[in-house]
């Protein structure tokens, strides 16, 4: 139905959004491309000229590289593990029928909506303070030597916060699937005498699999790039620097722009082999 | 479902229930009472919970302290214009996408969609090189247009679902009692296009509000919004917990009330789709 003046018409319309889109993707990712091969020193020189992959190896080969690579993943794996088995629990809980189902769901989404900076600063200060936060106190009514949380330990600390603002996330992605779920033949195979469990790993599991494999992408790709939680709570102190935190404090802090850079090459690239495999999934989904 | 539940059960997951989506909402809660208290219960031990002198001094005090007014401002001004904007741009890319599909509207959602996935660390210092050019450093709308851009893609893409979403023979069924294409556009579609597009515009304002790595990154004291404002909160002022709890209750209450609004178009706006 769609005419020759309505295709170019269509191709008007859509222009503003691709023309921006583009610039924003383009003129960046080349300027980053072209200081990743360059000795960059803003403060200190400037641009100093070609270096070839100098950069690239300069960065890898340094110390902080492979701790910035585990802690990375340790946050990654760590947030992903706790949000998708706690999202699925809970997503179960909140289908079964209850009163008040829909206060419920509005006390497990809330941490959603809180802005990074406050959930961070809240959970640092009011509740992992050493001294007077509301976990020391906690552990010193039970008679235990209270926890320096975010220094002694950090990571424990900042999963423990992030998985906090992103369980609401799973929880919300799971429990839409589960209410997709077909009622009737839960009930048949409980006729059957299905236990609880094998009726959880046999139905259940196998009909969220997809709806957990879209959280874990769509959640690593905001994990990878976390920021002001560790921005706030530690600034990258004690070993909680992942890659990106490395490669911000190389362009801003240390004003290393070409090191930066090349590390921000690896990070997109990083970035990119993930969204492959997500949009694959929501591709297949436009058919 | 026709299966009769016992009221037992019912109970037992109501219990169970309740009690884990206080334990997640606990935090929030806290901090909302805490501001109330004075800086002497705040940190008392045992803690109080809800018999302390409540007082809003907190909140005057912060108002007054830290011209929290004109942070306020500037989150509204960067969400809302941002998502106005975006919304602009993209209400007539979704349209036609929807509407006249061509052989390449896929590829170019999903291309659009890859652009969200750019790690902005990796772009940080051309923006910021670039923000320096143009004297944008520190500057509303510098960020009000760097955010339009990292959300635009979810615009876009919300609203193609919801455009999708209202049948194609209903456009027909007008056409042919002689509606003018301006008339099919303003009385049939734009009526049936209001819900999808009031849902982006209230996901992506939320998404604006909490945005916390360019509105760090790309501003000072004029530019600043509540994100950072909050930030600035770190240390020492971040001791004085009652305070600490106002400013931060202040930053999230609109937030919160909104995101309450929005639990549906969230799955959607933030899946692409891919769950509904």
């Amino acid at each position: 139905m769609a005419t020759k003046a309505s295709r170019s018409a269509a191709r008007v319309m859509m222009a503003p959004a691709v023309v921006l889109l583009l610039g924003w993707m383009l003129v960046p990712l080349i300027m980053t491309l072209w200081f990743s091969f360059r000795t960059y020193l803003p403060l200190r020189g400037g641009d100093q000229g070609w270096t070839g992959f100098d950069n690239y190896v300069r960065f890898v080969t340094s110390s902080s590289f492979w701790p910035a690579i585990s802690t990375t993943l340790i946050l990654l794996i760590g947030v992903l593990a706790i949000t998708i088995i706690l999202g699925v629990l809970l997503a179960i809980l909140l289908d079964q029928p209850m009163w008040g189902q829909g206060v419920v769901r509005i006390l497990v989404i809330a941490p959603f909506f809180v802005m990074p900076t406050v959930s961070a600063l809240v959970w640092k200060n009011i509740f992992m303070d050493p001294t007077n936060g509301l976990l020391a106190h906690l552990w010193r009514f039970f008679g235990a030597e209270s926890v320096s949380w975010l220094s002694d330990v950090p990571m424990l600390s900042l999963i423990m916060i992030v998985s906090w603002q992103w369980l609401p996330f799973a929880t919300l992605i799971l429990l839409t699937a589960i209410q997709s779920l077909d009622g009737e033949q839960m009930e048949a195979a409980e006729m059957d005498g299905a236990s609880v469990l094998s009726r959880f790993f046999y139905i259940a599991l196998p009909h969220l699999s997809r709806a957990i494999t879209i959280v874990i992408l769509i959640q690593t790709i905001f994990l990878l790039a976390i920021f002001a939680e560790i921005f706030v709570t530690t600034g990258g102190a004690f070993g909680t620097r992942t890659l990106s935190y490395l490669i911000f404090q190389r362009v801003l802090e240390s004003q290393n722009v070409g090191l930066g850079s090349a590390g921000g090459v690896y990070a997109i690239i990083l970035a990119n082999i993930v969204a492959i495999f997500l949009m694959r999934i929501v591709g297949k989904n436009l058919d | 479902m026709a299966r009769a539940v016992t009221n037992q059960r019912k109970m037992i997951n109501t219990a169970a229930a309740w009690t884990v989506g206080l334990l997640i909402f606990f935090p929030i809660l806290w901090t909302i009472l805490t501001s109330f208290k004075s800086e002497a219960q705040a940190i008392a031990d045992p803690p109080i919970f809800l018999f302390f002198d409540w007082t809003t001094e907190n909140y005057s005090t912060v108002m007054e302290r830290s011209n929290y007014g004109r942070f306020l401002w500037n989150s509204i001004f960067i969400a809302g214009g941002s998502t106005i904007l975006g919304i602009i741009i993209a209400v007539p890319a979704a349209w036609s996408m929807a509407f006249v599909p061509s052989k390449r509207t896929k590829d170019i959602l999903l291309w659009m969609l890859s652009t969200k996935m750019l790690p902005a660390v990796g772009v940080l210092y051309p923006i910021y090189l670039l923000f320096i050019q143009f004297g944008l450093l520190d500057n509303v709308y510098g960020l009000t247009f760097v955010l339009m851009l990292i959300n635009l893609p979810i615009i876009v893409w919300m609203l193609y679902t919801y455009f999708r979403e209202i049948p194609g023979e209903i456009l027909e069924a007008a056409r042919m009692d002689g509606a003018t294409l301006k008339s099919e556009i303003l009385y049939v579609l734009t009526p049936m296009a209001i819900p999808g597009i009031a849902s982006t515009l209230l996901l992506n304002f939320i998404l604006a509000w909490n945005e916390a790595f360019w509105t760090l990154n790309l501003t000072a004291a004029k530019a600043a919004p509540l994100t950072a404002f909050i930030a600035s909160y770190s240390s020492p002022e971040g001791l004085f917990y009652a305070k600490l709890s106002a400013a931060s209750t202040m930053a999230i209450a609109p937030i919160l009330i909104l995101g309450w609004f929005s639990q549906k178009q969230l799955v959607r706006g933030l899946t692409f789709g891919a769950v509904k």
